[in-house]
C-alpha cells in the first residue's frame, strides 16, 4: 500500500514547494549574449563570488575566454585559482563533504541553471535577499524562502530588510535598505544583470553560433526547396 | 513520354537538383567526422607539460609524461656528444632529413641545447617504447662496438644517444623530437614552442 | 560502371529489386499532402540512427558519468552540441510524422482489407518506437529522465500477484538505478533499432505486395493497361521520388529549423527539469512524459474509481494498455463497405474529428496538473474523464456507426486534377 501511496503522489503530481515559488512574481531581465563587455563583468563576478562554493564543472576556462573575448593573461590573473590551467573545467575549490556541513546541503552546480530555472528568476533571485535573525545563516530570500544560501553579494547590494512580502504592485515584496553597500540601487542591479547574462551565456555557450549558423542553413535550404519543386513540376508535367 | 516533354530542360534541372543535394550531404557530413577528432577534454589532458631539469644529472635520464606518451629527457656528457659525431655511417639517417623533428632539432645532438635531449620514447617501428642502454662495450650486452643508445625490445631496433635510428634495423626512421621550448635554464616546456602550441 | 553493375547483378538481383520497388512499382497517382509521411518516417530513421551512433561514441551509459557525458557532448566534442540536438529534436520529429501517417490510414482506411497486415506490421513498430522513445530519455540521466522512468516502470507493479517482481526485473535494482540505465542503454542503441529495422523493410515489403491505397480509397489494380499495368498508376521512380525530395527539404526546413533555433521548444522537447542531474532527494514538482506519450498519460490518469473489488491504479493501467491495443483491431473494427472518408457519410466524419480532438486534447491535459483548471469550469482531470469516453467510444461504437453510416458510391477511376 506505501508503494501505492507514492505512485499516486507521482502520478497525480501534487504541487510541491518548487511550483509554489515559481508562481510569484519576477522582476524582468534583459539578456543580451551579444553583449561580450557585460558578459566579462558577470564571468568576474561568478568567479569571484560563485565559484568560491559553486562549480560550473561542465564548463572550461579556456572556453569561456575564447568565448567572451578574455586574453590569456588576463584569464590567468583574474579568473582562475592558482593551480588551474586554462584547459581545466570550472571546478570550487571547496570540498563538498565542507560544504555539506556549512549549508546542510551541496551547492548545486550552477553551469546550467539558466536552463533550469528562467533568467528572470535568477535576477529576481540575487535581489531578493534580506536579513532574518531567526535562520541559521541570518540570511532568508522572499523568492526562495528558507535557502541554505547565504548573501554573498551583501557587500555590494547592503543589507535588505522585508517590510512586506507582496505590498508593491503585482503583489511583489517591499524592501528598505538598512545599511548601504558599495554600490548605489541601479549600479547593483546592472551588476545582476551582468551576472544573469553570464549565466544564461554559461547553460549553452553555442547558442549564438548556433543562430548564426542556423540562418546559412536555412538559406541553403531554401535554393534547394526552388530547385527540389521545379524538378518535381517538370517530371510531373507528364501527368497533366 | 511524349512530345510535349523538354528533355534538355529535364536533365539540367534534374543534375543541379542532384548535385545540390549532394553539396549539402557533404557539408551535412562534415560535422559527424569532425566529432570523432580530439575533443576539448582530450586537448586539455594533451596540454604542454613544464618540466623541471634541475636535478638531472649529467649522464641520466628522466621520463614524463605528453599527451599519453613517454617524454625522455637526457642530460648527455661530453664523451657522450663527441661520440654522436662518429656514428654517422652506422645510422639510416644521420642528418635526420627523413624523420620528425623540429627545425631545431634537426642536427647531429638533435636539441635545443647540445647536452639536454628531449625526444618521445616510442618506437618508429610499431609503437613500443625502447629501453636506455647508456652501458658501453660488451657490458652492455649489445655487441662489442655498442656506444650507449636505445634498444628495443620489440623487434630490435636500435638507437643512438640523440634517438638516431641504425641501419639495418626494423625501425624506418629516428625517434620523434617534440616541439618544446626553456622557460629557463631548468624548466622544459614540452609541446609548445614559438611555433605555437602542438 | 555498368558492367560492374552486370557482373553484380549476375549473382544479386540488384536491377530486379529496384524495378520492383521503384522503377516499375507502380503507385497511385494521386496521392495528396498525407502521402509525404512514410518516405518522411524513413528519413528521420535515418537521422536517428546516425545521429545515434555518434552519440554512441561520446555517451557513457553509467549513473554516475552519463549526465556529464551528454554535457562533455554539448561543449566538449566538436559539434556535439548539433548531433544531440538533432537526436533529442529527431525524436519528437519521428512521433510528429509517425501520427500523421497513421492519422492518413483512419482518413482514406489503408488499414482495411486488403491492407490489415502492413497496419498490424505498422502498429507494432509504434508500440517499438514508443519503448525505444522511453529508454532513451533514460540515457541523459536528468532528474526527469529519472522520475520519469520511476513512475513508468511503477505501472507494472499494477499487475497482480507479479506486478512487484516484474517491475524489479525490469530495473535490476529496487529503485530505477545504474543496473536500468545500462540495460536500457542496450536496448535502446542495440536490440530495438535492429527489430525496428527489420520491421521497416517488412512493412515496405508488405506493403509493395498488395500496393499503395490512395485518397479515393479504390484499388488501382482492377484496372489496367494492355501491358498489365494499372491505368491510374505511375511509376514510383521517378515520379514518387522528385515529389518525396520535394517533400524531404520542407521537413528539413522545419526540422533545422527547431534544431537550430528553438531546440526546446519551450519545454516540450527538452525538458527544464531534465538540466539538472538525477537526484532521488528531489521530485520534480510536475512529473510529465514527452508530449507524445500525454494522450495515454491522461487516461492513465483520468481512471480513478475501483472497480470489482480491485483498486483504480489497476484499471488505469488496463485502460492506458487498452487505448494503444485498440489500434491493432481498428481493420475489425470498421464495417464500412467504402474505405476513403471521402465516400463516408456524417457519422464517420464526425467521429474521426471527435477522436482526432479527444487525442490532441487528451495529450495537452496530460501535461497540466490534473487538479488545475486549464480548459474552462471543469478541472483537468473531469475533462480527461469526457474525453476518456470519446476516444474509447471512437473504437468501440465503430462497428456499429460504420455499419449504419451512408456512405456515397466509390468511383471507378481516381479522381485527379
Amino acid at each position: 500500500m506505501k508503494r501505492l501511496a507514492v505512485f499516486l503522489l507521482l502520478v497525480t503530481s501534487a504541487p510541491g514547494s518548487m511550483a509554489a515559488s515559481e508562481n510569484l512574481p519576477l522582476d524582468s531581465v534583459y539578456i543580451n549574449l551579444s553583449d561580450k563587455a557585460s558578459l566579462q563583468r558577470g564571468a568576474r563576478l561568478f568567479v569571484n563570488y560563485c565559484l568560491s562554493c559553486h562549480s560550473a564543472a561542465y564548463m572550461r576556462y579556456r572556453r569561456m575566454a575564447k568565448d567572451l573575448d578574455i586574453s590569456e593573461e588576463l584569464l590567468k590573473e583574474n579568473l582562475m585559482f592558482a593551480g588551474d590551467k586554462p584547459g581545466d573545467l570550472m571546478r570550487t575549490t571547496m570540498p563538498a563533504d565542507y560544504a555539506k556541513n556549512w549549508f546542510g546541503v551541496v551547492p548545486p552546480d550552477l553551469t546550467l541553471i539558466a536552463r533550469v530555472r528562467k533568467p528572470d528568476w535568477i535576477f529576481t533571485y540575487l535581489r531578493s535577499f534580506y536579513l532574518d535573525e531567526s535562520s541559521p545563516s541570518g540570511w532568508n530570500n522572499s523568492l526562495f524562502e528558507n535557502v541554505a544560501m547565504p548573501h554573498v553579494l551583501y557587500g555590494l547590494q547592503g543589507n535588505q530588510r522585508l517590510v512586506s512580502k507582496n505590498g508593491a504592485d503585482n503583489g511583489k515584496p517591499v524592501f528598505t535598505l538598512e545599511k548601504a553597500g558599495t554600490m548605489a540601487p541601479e549600479e547593483y542591479d546592472n551588476a545582476v544583470r551582468d551576472l544573469t547574462n553570464f549565466l544564461v551565456y554559461l547553460g549553452e555557450p553555442v547558442k549564438l553560433d548556433r543562430y548564426l549558423l542556423g540562418v546559412f542553413v536555412m538559406l541553403f535550404l531554401g535554393g534547394l526547396l526552388v530547385l527540389s519543386y521545379l524538378l518535381k513540376k517538370e517530371y510531373w508535367k507528364d501527368l497533366h | 513520354m511524349d512530345d510535349r516533354v523538354d528533355t534538355k530542360r529535364r536533365r539540367f534541372l534534374t543534375k543541379v537538383t542532384v548535385a545540390a543535394w549532394a553539396v549539402g550531404g557533404t557539408v551535412a557530413a562534415f560535422p559527424f567526422i569532425r566529432s570523432m577528432t580530439p575533443s576539448e577534454r582530450a586537448r586539455a589532458a594533451g596540454a604542454p607539460v613544464a618540466i623541471d631539469i634541475s636535478r638531472l644529472e649529467p649522464g641520466q635520464m628522466i621520463k614524463e609524461e605528453w599527451r599519453g606518451k613517454p617524454v625522455w629527457i637526457v642530460r648527455r656528457t661530453t664523451e657522450m656528444l663527441d661520440k654522436l659525431m662518429t656514428l654517422d655511417d652506422l645510422l639510416a639517417d644521420p642528418g635526420s632529413e627523413r624523420s620528425d623533428q623540429p627545425a631545431y632539432a634537426q642536427n647531429p645532438h638533435r636539441s635545443r641545447m647540445p647536452e639536454v635531449l628531449v625526444m618521445i620514447g616510442v618506437c618508429t617501428h610499431l609503437g613500443c617504447s625502447p629501453v636506455q642502454n647508456f652501458a658501453i662495450g660488451p657490458a652492455s650486452g649489445l655487441g662489442d662496438d655498442w656506444p650507449g643508445g636505445f634498444f628495443c625490445p620489440c623487434h630490435g631496433s636500435k638507437f643512438d644517444l640523440s634517438g638516431r635510428v641504425y641501419k639495418n634495423v626494423p625501425a624506418p626512421t629516428n625517434l620523434v623530437v617534440p616541439p618544446y621550448k626553456f622557460l629557463n635554464d631548468t624548466l622544459i616546456l614540452v609541446g609548445e614552442d614559438d611555433g605555437g602550441t602542438a | 560502371m555498368i558492367r560492374v553493375l552486370n557482373w553484380i547483378d549476375e549473382r544479386f538481383p540488384v536491377r530486379q529489386l529496384w524495378n520492383e520497388h521503384l522503377a516499375h512499382y507502380y503507385a497511385p497517382k494521386n496521392f495528396n499532402f498525407w502521402y509525404y509521411f512514410g518516405s518522411l518516417a524513413i528519413l528521420v530513421f535515418v537521422i536517428q540512427i546516425v545521429t545515434g551512433i555518434f552519440l554512441t561514441m561520446h555517451y557513457k551509459p553509467s549513473s554516475e558519468h552519463a549526465f556529464a557525458s551528454v554535457e562533455y557532448i554539448m561543449r566538449d566534442v566538436p559539434w556535439g552540441w548539433l548531433i544531440r540536438y538533432m537526436h533529442a529534436v529527431g525524436a519528437s520529429a519521428f512521433f510528429v510524422i509517425i501520427y500523421l501517417h497513421m492519422f492518413r490510414a483512419l482518413l482514406y482506411g489503408s488499414h482495411r482489407e486488403p491492407r490489415e497486415l502492413v497496419w498490424l506490421l505498422g502498429c507494432i513498430m509504434y508500440v517499438l518506437l514508443m519503448a525505444e522513445a522511453f529508454m532513451g530519455y533514460l540515457l541523459p540521466w536528468g532528474n526527469m529522465s529519472y522520475w520519469g522512468a520511476q513512475v513508468i516502470i511503477s505501472l507494472f507493479t499494477a499487475i497482480p500477484w507479479a506486478g512487484d517482481a516484474l517491475a524489479e526485473w525490469l530495473r535490476g535494482d529496487f529503485v530505477v538505478s545504474d543496473a536500468t540505465l545500462n540495460r536500457f542503454f542496450a536496448f535502446h542503441v542495440a536490440l530495438i533499432p535492429l527489430v525496428l529495422t527489420g520491421l521497416v523493410v517488412i512493412h515496405i515489403l508488405a506493403l509493395h505486395a498488395v500496393g499503395s491505397n490512395n485518397p479515393d480509397g479504390i484499388e488501382i489494380k482492377k484496372i489496367k493497361d494492355e501491358d498489365g499495368n494499372p491505368k491510374d498508376g505511375i511509376p514510383f521512380h521517378p515520379y514518387y521520388t522528385v515529389k518525396d525530395l520535394f517533400g524531404a527539404v520542407v521537413f528539413l526546413i522545419v526540422f533545422l529549423g527547431v534544431v537550430f533555433f528553438i531546440p526546446e521548444l519551450f519545454g516540450l522537447f527538452l525538458e527544464k527539469d531534465n538540466f539538472q542531474p538525477a537526484s532521488i532527494l528531489q521530485t520534480p514538482s510536475d512529473i510529465v512524459p514527452l508530449w507524445y506519450f500525454t494522450p495515454f498519460y491522461s487516461i492513465l490518469r483520468a481512471v480513478t474509481y475501483p472497480l470489482f473489488g480491485i483498486d483504480a491504479k489497476f484499471w488505469g493501467v488496463v485502460c492506458m494498455g487498452l487505448s494503444i491495443v485498440l489500434f491493432f483491431l481498428l481493420p475489425w473494427l470498421d464495417r464500412s463497405p467504402v474505405k476513403s472518408i471521402r465516400y463516408r457519410g456524417w457519422m464517420y466524419k464526425t467521429a474521426l474529428t471527435l477522436f482526432t480532438i479527444s487525442f490532441i486534447v487528451l495529450g495537452y491535459l496530460g501535461m497540466k496538473n490534473p487538479q488545475h483548471v486549464d480548459l474552462f469550469w471543469f478541472p483537468n482531470l473531469v475533462w480527461a474523464q469526457f474525453l476518456f469516453f470519446i476516444y474509447f467510444g471512437f473504437f468501440l461504437l465503430m462497428p456499429l456507426y460504420t455499419k449504419w453510416d451512408k456512405t456515397k458510391p466509390e468511383p471507378e477511376r481516381v479522381t485527379f486534377k
